[in-house]
Order: C-alpha cells, then sequence, then structure tokens
C-alpha cells in the first residue's frame, strides 16, 4: 500500500487497474455468453421460432384476401346496405372459376364455414355449377346458392377480407362477430372453451391440493429421517418420477377400471355387487387420481429440501418453551416450510394445467382438460387458427405462472431429485 | 424421526398414526406400479389378476405376452426408433446443455436470470403447445415426419434438464480445487482433467440421463410431428392404449418399470460417487 | 343403392380372361418397379386384416413390393395437409371416407381420378363408371366397401322374450335399462334421436338444418345421456360390450361382426335405421404413378369380393356381390350379415356428406358444449 491515493492502481504494464479489471469482466462476460451462445441459437430456432409461428397462425387470416381477391377488390366502396352490384358478382365468378382450376378453394370454404354454417357448400357447389353460368353473374350465382342473396355474407366476406383476424381469439371464449362487427357471447348452445378453461383451472387447484396433502407428510418424514433411511424412502418418491409416464397412467387404467383390480377386490370383498361395480375412470375421478398420482413427486421434493434446512432445534426450544405439539408445528415449522409449498404447488399447477396424455386416456367426458380441444382441433376439426389461439391463451397463463415462480423460488433453484 | 422421551402418550400414539399415513402414501406411489407386474405374467388376456394367479397356480401365468412383443415387427422396430431418436437428441441436448451450463455459472454471465429462465421454458411449456408449435414451423421448414425433426424436437426437450443438473453440479463446485491443484503444479489441462471433470462428470451423466428418459418417454410431440418411419415406443404404447389395452402393454410397462429402476440405481450410484469425492459423509 | 342387390349374369369365362389379363398386366408392371414399400393408410382393427388378407397379400406375393399399413384413417385429412405443407408426403395411399375426401379434394392434396382409365372393368366388360354403385366414384374417390353405422346390443344382457329390435329401444330406459356406449360425436346420434322421436327417416336432414330440429334432437339425446359411456376409437364399442360395461353400443357393422364370428360373443346387430356410407382409396398428390397398379387390382371385381370374405362390408362394386361367397374362417353365410341384405336394409338411411360437411364445424362445438353441461 505504496500508493498514494492521488495516483490511481495500475497493474503491472501500467494500465489503470480499472481499466484493466473492467477489460478482464467484459471479457469473461464474452466468454461466459459465447458459451451459452449456440444453445441459445438452437432454442431459437428450434423451439422460440416454432412458438412465434403458432402465435402467427392464431391471428394469420389469409384465406379471403388470396383465393377472393378480385372479390374483395371490386367491393371496396360497397355501401353495405344493400347487396353488391353485378361487376362484384362477376368478380366472384372469375375468382372462384381459377380457384376451382387450381383447386385451392377447400381452405377458404373452410374459413368461411367456421364463421357461417353452409358457406363450405355454397363455394364448392358454387365452383363446380360455374362452367353453365352466364353473365348476369348476380342473379345466376342467388340462383345457385342462397347464401350470395344474403347480406350478412358479404359482410363476413368484407371483414374476413383483411389480412389479420381477431375472430380465432373471439372463438376460444367463447365470443362472436355479430355481422356488422360488434362483439357479443356466442349462443348459450354453442359455449364451450371458457367452460373448459376454468374446469382445467379448477382440476388442477384440486390436483395440487391433493398432492400437497399427500406430499407434505411424506416430505416431513423424509427430511426428520437420518439420512441412510430417508435416502432409501426416497427411491420410493423417484421411482414413479422415472417411470414413463404412459406407464403410470395405463396401471391406472388397469386398477380403476370396471373389470379392473381395485373393483374385483371389492366385488371379492364383497364390499359392493358385481353389477355396481364402481365407475372410477373415463370421469374426474380417473384423471384426479391418475394426475395426483403421477405429479406427487413434483411437490414432494421441493418441499423435502426446504425442509430439510429447517434445523430441528427450532422445534425443541418450541416444545421446551410450553407449546402443545399441533401449536408449536402450527406456529413455527409449518410457517418456514412456506417457500417449499409455493414451490411444488406452483409447478405442480403448471405442469397440471398443460396436461395432455393423462386426461385423454383416463379422463373420459368429464375429466377432459382445454389442451384436449387443442389436440382436438389440431387433429379431427382441423381448425388450426383456432388450435393456435386456444394454444396461446393457455400459454400465456403458464407464463405468468412461470414469471411467478421464477420471481420468488427462481428457476435455478430447481433440483431434480 | 425418533420418538422424544419427553413425549407424552397421546404423541406416542399420534406418531404411529403418522407412520401409518406414511406408509399409505407410500403405497399409492409405489403400489401402483409393482401391481402391473404380476399382471404382465397373467396367462389369460385379463386386465386383472385370475383364480389361477390368486392360488399360484403355475397354469396361471405365462411369458405369451413378452412373446408377443419381442417378436412384434412393430414393436421391435418401435424399440429402435425410440433408442436412435433418444440416443441422437440425449447427445446433442448434453453438449449444448453442458458448454451452456459453463457459461451460465460463470460470475460474469450477462442477464443470467433472464437467459436461465428461456432455457428451462421447454419444460414449464405444456408439451401439447410446443408440439402444435413444432408441427407448424417444422412442417413449413420441411423438418416434419423426418427423424432429425423428431430428434430436434426432443433435444429441445431435454436441455432443461442437462443444464439444471450441470448448473446445480459446477454451482456447488469448490474452486479453490482448482488453486490447490495449481499451487501444487498441475498444468490447466491436468487440473481440468484430473479435478474438474471428474466432480463435474456426476452432473453431466444425470443430465444426460434425464435427457434421455424424456425423449424415450415422450409422446405428445411425436404424435403430431412424426411419420410413419418415426413410430416410437411411447406412440405404439398410446394408440395401444387408446384403443384396447392388450396385456402386451402390460409386458412393455413392467420392462419399463424395471429400466427406471435401472436408471434409478445408477444416479444413487453416481451422487453417491459425486459425494464421496466432494467429501461428503452421509450422516 | 337398392339395384345393388341385383345380380348380373354369371360371366365366369370373363372373370377368368379378365384376371388372366390383370395378371399379365401386373406381371409386366412388377417387373418395371419391383420391391417398392408401399405406405397404406386405414382405419386398423378388423378392418385392416380384411385389406391385409385380401388386398395386401396376394399383391405382396404377386409383385415383392413390401406394404406398410398406417393406422392413421382417422385422422387422415390433417395427415394428408400437414405432409403436403411439409412437403414431404410419405403416404401412398389413403383409405379415407367421402366427406374427408371431399375437403381433400378442394384443398388440391389428392389426385382427381380418371375412373373409366384407372379401374378394372367389371368381368363382363361394364366399366368401372357404371359398375360401382352410386357415389362410389367421387372426384378424388374411389370406394372400395359400404359399410354401415349401427346400434349392437349384448344378447346376454336382456331377457330372452325381451330382446331390442329398433332404434327406439336404445332410447327406452324403462324396458331396456343399462349403459349405453354411444361415439362422441353428433354425427349418428343426431339422426337416430330424432327418428327415435317418430321423425320419417326422409326428413331427418331436412329437420336438422332447421334450429327446432337440432333441438329435438339433443333434447332426445337427454333423455339417455346419464347413462352414455361415449367413445372416440372403433375397436372401443366391442370391447365395451364385451366387458359387459355397457348393454347397447353404436359400432361400425364389420366391427360387431368379427367380435360375433371370431370371439364368439353373444352380440346381435340392430339393423333398424342403420346409416350406411361408403368409404374407400384416395390417393395423395404426386403418388399416382406409384400406386396407379396396386390401386387398379385392389378395386377389381374379385378383389372387393374377397374383402367380403374376412369383414361384413359391402363391395362397393355391384358386379362383385356375386363372388361374394362365406366368411373365410367360419365358413357362415355372409350375405345376411351385409349391410345391403335386403331385410337389413328396409330402414336404412345414406349418410348425408354434404349436410356433415356444412354443419359439421357447428354441431361438433355444440354437442361438445351439450356434453359438457
Amino acid at each position: 500500500m505504496s500508493d498514494s491515493p492521488a495516483s490511481p492502481l495500475t497493474t503491472a504494464d501500467g494500465v489503470p487497474l480499472k481499466i484493466s479489471l473492467r477489460r478482464a469482466v467484459r471479457r469473461s462476460k464474452l466468454k461466459a455468453f459465447l458459451l451459452v451462445s449456440p444453445l441459445l441459437l438452437f432454442l431459437v430456432i428450434a423451439f422460440i421460432m416454432p412458438i412465434g409461428e403458432m402465435l402467427w397462425r392464431s391471428v394469420d387470416n389469409p384465406e379471403v384476401s388470396t383465393h377472393l381477391s378480385r372479390t374483395v377488390d371490386a367491393l371496396e366502396g360497397w355501401d353495405r346496405e344493400s347487396l353488391p352490384g353485378e361487376e362484384v358478382f362477376a368478380a366472384l365468378a372469375e375468382d372462384l372459376r381459377e380457384g376451382q382450376q387450381a383447386r385451392n378453394l377447400g381452405l377458404l370454404s373452410s374459413r368461411l364455414n367456421y364463421e357461417k354454417s353452409g358457406m363450405r357448400s355454397a363455394i364448392t357447389r358454387s365452383a363446380r355449377g360455374l362452367g353453365a353460368l352466364e353473365p348476369p353473374y348476380r342473379e345466376a350465382l342467388i340462383e345457385l346458392n342462397a347464401h350470395w342473396g344474403d347480406l350478412d355474407t358479404w359482410k363476413l366476406i368484407e371483414r374476413e377480407s383483411s389480412p389479420l383476424t381477431l375472430s380465432y381469439y373471439l372463438a376460444a371464449v367463447d365470443r362472436q362477430l355479430t355481422p356488422d362487427g360488434e362483439i357479443v357471447r356466442a349462443p348459450e348452445t354453442q359455449r364451450l372453451h371458457v367452460n373448459l378453461f376454468w374446469r382445467t383451472l379448477w382440476m388442477s387447484l384440486v390436483i395440487t391440493g391433493l398432492t400437497l396433502l399427500l406430499g407434505y407428510p411424506i416430505a416431513f418424514l423424509l427430511a426428520s429421517l437420518p439420512l441412510r433411511y430417508s435416502n432409501l424412502l426416497m427411491i420410493l418418491v423417484l421411482l414413479p418420477f422415472w417411470t414413463s409416464l404412459l406407464v403410470r397412467t395405463t396401471t391406472w387404467i388397469a386398477i380403476l377400471q370396471s373389470q379392473g383390480v381395485l373393483n374385483d377386490m371389492m366385488v371379492a370383498l364383497g364390499v359392493i355387487a358385481d353389477e355396481a361395480r364402481w365407475q372410477m375412470i373415463h370421469n374426474k375421478t380417473g384423471t384426479i387420481v391418475a394426475m395426483t398420482h403421477i405429479l406427487l413427486p413434483f411437490m414432494i421434493l421441493p418441499l423435502y429440501s426446504v425442509m430439510k434446512t429447517i434445523p430441528p432445534s427450532y422445534m425443541r426450544a418450541a416444545r421446551s418453551l410450553g407449546g402443545r405439539p399441533f401449536l408449536c408445528f402450527r406456529r413455527v415449522y409449518f410457517p418456514l416450510t412456506i417457500p417449499g409449498i409455493a414451490a411444488g404447488g406452483i409447478l405442480v399447477f403448471i405442469l397440471s394445467i398443460g396436461y395432455y396424455i393423462t386426461p385423454a386416456l383416463v379422463g373420459g367426458q368429464s375429466g377432459r382438460f382445454i389442451t384436449n380441444y387443442i389436440a382436438y382441433h389440431m387433429q379431427t376439426s382441423l381448425n388450426w387458427g383456432l388450435a393456435a389461439a386456444i394454444a396461446s391463451i393457455l400459454l400465456f397463463v403458464v407464463v405468468v405462472f412461470y414469471l411467478v415462480f421464477n420471481r420468488i423460488i427462481g428457476v435455478d433453484k430447481v433440483k431434480l431429485g | 424421526m425418533a420418538i422424544p422421551s419427553y413425549a407424552t402418550r397421546g404423541e406416542r400414539i399420534w406418531h404411529y398414526v403418522f407412520l401409518g399415513i406414511c406408509a399409505l402414501i407410500f403405497l399409492f406411489l409405489v403400489g401402483p406400479l409393482l401391481i402391473i407386474i404380476p399382471l404382465s405374467f397373467n396367462a389369460q388376456p385379463y386386465f386383472t389378476f385370475t383364480q389361477e394367479m390368486l392360488t399360484l397356480d403355475p397354469a396361471g401365468f405365462s411369458l405369451r405376452w413378452y412373446e408377443d412383443f419381442f417378436t412384434s415387427r412393430a414393436w421391435l422396430n418401435a424399440i429402435k426408433n425410440s433408442f436412435i431418436i433418444g440416443i441422437a437428441s440425449t447427445i446433442l441436448a448434453t453438449i449444448l446443455g453442458t458448454v451452456a451450463a459453463l457459461g451460465l455459472s460463470s460470475r460474469h454471465m450477462p442477464a443470467r436470470s433472464a437467459i436461465m429462465a428461456l432455457l428451462i421454458s421447454p419444460m414449464i411449456v405444456p408439451l401439447i403447445i410446443s408440439a402444435a408449435a413444432m408441427f407448424f414451423f417444422f412442417s413449413k421448414v420441411n423438418l416434419a415426419q423426418t427423424y432429425l425433426g423428431v430428434i430436434l424436437a426432443h433435444t429441445a426437450l431435454g436441455i432443461p434438464f442437462v443444464v439444471i443438473t450441470v448448473t446445480a453440479t459446477l454451482s456447488s463446485f469448490d474452486t479453490t480445487l482448482i488453486k490447490a491443484a495449481h499451487s501444487l503444479g498441475a498444468n490447466p489441462t491436468r487440473t481440468f482433467f484430473k479435478v474438474v471433470l471428474p466432480l463435474v462428470t456426476p452432473g453431466v451423466v444425470s443430465g444426460a440421463l434425464f435427457a434421455f428418459i424424456t425423449s424415450f418417454d415422450e409422446v405428445v410431440v411425436v404424435l403430431f410431428i412424426s411419420g410413419p418411419e418415426q413410430r416410437t415406443m411411447p406412440i405404439q404404447m398410446w394408440s395401444g392404449i387408446r384403443e384396447q389395452i392388450s396385456p402386451t402393454i402390460l409386458a412393455v410397462a413392467t420392462l419399463l418399470v424395471l429400466l427406471s429402476m435401472m436408471m434409478l440405481t445408477t444416479l444413487e450410484l453416481l451422487r453417491r460417487r459425486s459425494e464421496r469425492l466432494r467429501g461428503v459423509t452421509p450422516e | 343403392m337398392k339395384h345393388y342387390q341385383q345380380k348380373a349374369g354369371k360371366p365366369a369365362m370373363k372373370l377368368i380372361a379378365c384376371a388372366v389379363a390383370g395378371v399379365s398386366v401386373l406381371g409386366v408392371a412388377s417387373v418395371v418397379q419391383a420391391q417398392q414399400t408401399l405406405n397404406i393408410v386405414s382405419w386398423g382393427g378388423a378392418y385392416s386384416m380384411s385389406q391385409e388378407r385380401a388386398y395386401h397379400e396376394p399383391w405382396r406375393e404377386k409383385t415383392g413390393d413390401d406394404i406398410v399399413n398406417i393406422d392413421r384413417s382417422a385422422n387422415a385429412l390433417a395427415g394428408l395437409r400437414a405432409q403436403s405443407q411439409a412437403g414431404n408426403v410419405t403416404w401412398d395411399l389413403v383409405d379415407m371416407l367421402p366427406a374427408d375426401a371431399m375437403i381433400a379434394c378442394a384443398e388440391g392434396l389428392i389426385e382427381p381420378l380418371d375412373h373409366d382409365e384407372l379401374l378394372a372393368e367389371a368381368p363382363d366388360g361394364t366399366p368401372p363408371s357404371e359398375d360401382f354403385v352410386d357415389g362410389a366414384l367421387g372426384e378424388c374417390f374411389v370406394a372400395s366397401i359400404v359399410y354401415s353405422n349401427i346400434v349392437a346390443f349384448n344378447s346376454s344382457m336382456f331377457p330372452e322374450d325381451q330382446q331390442p329390435s329398433t332404434i327406439e329401444d336404445v332410447f327406452d330406459l324403462e324396458n331396456y335399462p343399462g349403459q349405453r356406449a354411444l361415439m362422441r360425436r353428433p354425427i349418428n346420434n343426431l339422426e337416430w334421436a330424432l327418428i327415435a322421436d317418430g321423425v320419417d327417416r326422409d326428413d331427418v336432414y331436412a329437420m336438422l338444418e332447421t334450429e327446432e330440429g337440432i333441438q329435438r334432437a339433443f333434447a332426445k339425446l337427454d333423455t339417455i345421456k346419464d347413462h352414455v359411456i361415449w367413445w372416440e376409437e372403433g375397436a372401443q364399442p366391442p370391447q365395451l360390450l364385451a366387458d359387459r360395461e355397457v348393454a347397447f353400443a353404436s359400432a361400425y357393422n364389420g366391427r360387431i361382426f368379427d367380435a360375433m364370428v371370431s370371439e364368439n360373443q353373444p352380440f346381435e346387430i340392430i339393423w333398424d335405421a342403420q346409416v350406411f356410407e361408403l368409404d374407400g382409396w384416395v390417393v395423395p398428390t404426386g403418388k399416382l404413378d406409384k400406386v396407379r397398379d396396386y390401386l387398379y387390382f385392389a378395386t377389381d371385381t374379385q378383389r372387393l369380393a374377397d374383402q367380403a370374405q374376412y369383414i361384413s362390408y359391402g363391395p362397393a362394386r355391384l358386379s362383385s356381390s356375386e363372388y361374394v361367397s362365406t366368411h373365410a374362417e367360419t365358413g357362415i353365410e355372409m350375405e345376411p350379415h351385409m349391410p345391403t341384405y335386403e331385410p337389413n336394409f328396409a330402414t336404412a338411411i345414406q349418410k348425408d356428406d354434404e349436410f356433415w360437411a356444412d354443419y359439421s364445424d357447428e354441431l361438433n362445438q355444440r354437442f361438445d358444449a351439450w356434453l359438457a353441461q
């Protein structure tokens, strides 16, 4: 410490220490970032971009503007009060003729049919019937299919000619646009998704609660046993954790179905009659039991890691001060485990609302989650825009909880086994 | 958990009740996995214990479902696919994840927690969403229905596990060991191979195991983006369960339970080894 | 569909001549493109097995080609779309419903087919366009079978003197108690509900185009809703019936037949108000040259008749019906088990593909909302 406070500290080669340090930090920052960058790049391509593509799909609306481009142009300046004029119908005829030749009217007719039932056949039939048509097209087309004489059809075409649409999101929350562009609730008979979102959240909450109820005693036991016993018991927790999800679901089918192990046992024991076997699968019960089992380790592990850090002397001290056992537990031990409860609870809840396989296999009708409808719209109804919109909403919910989790616990604190 | 000597009678009773409850919960956890093992040896195509099985009559047991499994072209092909995809994606995920973890555990890593949150996200985003998203994107770039597509997808899903386990290992890594090695005259290469690597390996291996089991067990993404050639075991099981669960599925399930037991044992041995190396001894 | 049952002469010689010609043509073709692999998409279960026996096995023997069965017909449209978008079409031939084929055709996913050029003539020389039943040849579609959606029951679950026989009985919980298994789709169920509620079968689809008709159908379904297990895979209903989990199950008639004869299950089919439709082949865009020879072979008169030895679906060619014989394994007469057999056919309804093309989006959602209530 011979340097006077006035002259700055320097390194051996005369560079001021401050600068040299900053350089070194910058270098190691760069080095660290370079090490991470291949993975970042990979994830951006293989994961983030697909998610982006999906978000885009949920608002993308190219069908009308591409396949009915002439019609859309001709509709410009239309008064929206009366049926459009002959030039619009002529453009429509031209568009349909071209689409029929190129055989690409399928997506257009599906798109319009989502908004107005009957548009699919209106388009395919009109396109097929066009060959024999002569101008004036207005009367001819209306004659061919009554939908062309309906003002709402034209309002629909005009509305959906914009390259972006909100109608998938509206459909995902059981809303719809009136022909005049107002957002209203869908008719009661068509409301489906909002209930499913609530059911998914509610059942996930029940599952989270059950895993907590079952996981807490186990974690407590593991944390208070000497390590050599708890390690052995820990294997019983980790074994299901490491076992294939499909295997665990299968075993629940084998156990719970009406000709399954549990019902057979009950019949053999005379608890229930052979004709009155319990219906425990293909309903809510099936989903809740199987998912509680599957997600239980995700609750036990964070709870355990928090409980292990609580010194046993706290409880002893509380007891020695005269507290009754339950009071001591409630006032001293339990509050200390709240971080573990939060970590396990949020983790289980997040995983639960996104589950697909188990509800699909054992959920039946009443145990279905919103995820099952994403799969349904992806694979069966083929309304990919709606699937993307529902998935985006679910993604938003999950990301919010994930950020909360990250904020209060930190993802880097997650431990696996 | 011994009962303290000052415990009252009520507490003693409660103590045993508590142990009983715990035993029941453990039964709930492990019982289902154990029940299918005997069921898979059922001689009858039923999903439950037959009279012969309960009386331990040898005629009630058979290996026919295992035979079905090992002689079925579809199943064998599915196993092959599962291993190809699992191993390839594990290697990719392990390399990318380990290198990244080295960077992440540097004190100077910029935006560490944001990047970490991003890297972990494939584990948090529901599989059905990842599957739908990858289906859209991979179809566009000609990766759907190819081995490469499935491998890349599984790599993305396996990465969080590698990152988590390796950074956890590195964060508990005692850097003074490196300084000690240096001061005792080891050069950096020697230090890396003799000191760093043995200490980090258990974390890498267990990360790799997680990545492998993730791929080996994954069905949703494969369901969406695979073609007929990439039929994996989980897909085969999935369609089997959806249609009708034949006991062949139970035989497969039993084999998979054994596989997970093996994995778990490996992990446990690794953990002990790393504790021993670090000088941590169990109480 | 009525004339479908008529027998047309018995030109055995012509059949032989035709078969010889067919074989020689195929013989040449197989030399040209020997040992290719055909990825053929179908429905799985007993149906795929019947195709395996009637088409695939003889074709393999003839040409040495390998045929891979893929059970994805239930999601065939999604698969075709995805593959064509990916520019990587791996399916060579797909078995699908005409309604899906219409959509796929409009999207350009599958090849338009010139039936008279691509398909074999009947043994008596009738061109394909006249030999197939009504509606069997679509722009991009060629039917191979006529199948039927029926309700079956487990006869051991009802007293002998009180076996159900009409569609009304399915909705009659009082006289015919027990769970019902129905497909988790509005299709067929809405039709049956209206008929059981007294609507004439010719008016069913007109009725379903009106709000009150739909309400009436759902109101009828409401009466049994609490006793229904909803199935999604074609293999489930026979399984549910066999396990006695349900007393009635709607199903594809071939699957029930298969369980009756192969597993000796005590099932009976209620032919009343059967909803019949066609099912057949489409060729993904770009695959026509690869499957041309197979398609010619698998849709000829004899092959369609052969398939009926393995499953109780009616051949889609008029000329096939006289070659339909007995069940290959049990030797029972097939004809009484066919949807098109006169007594079975008396109250049949033809599924209206165009109605469902227009209304399935709306009605599926409404059905799901109704289920969720």
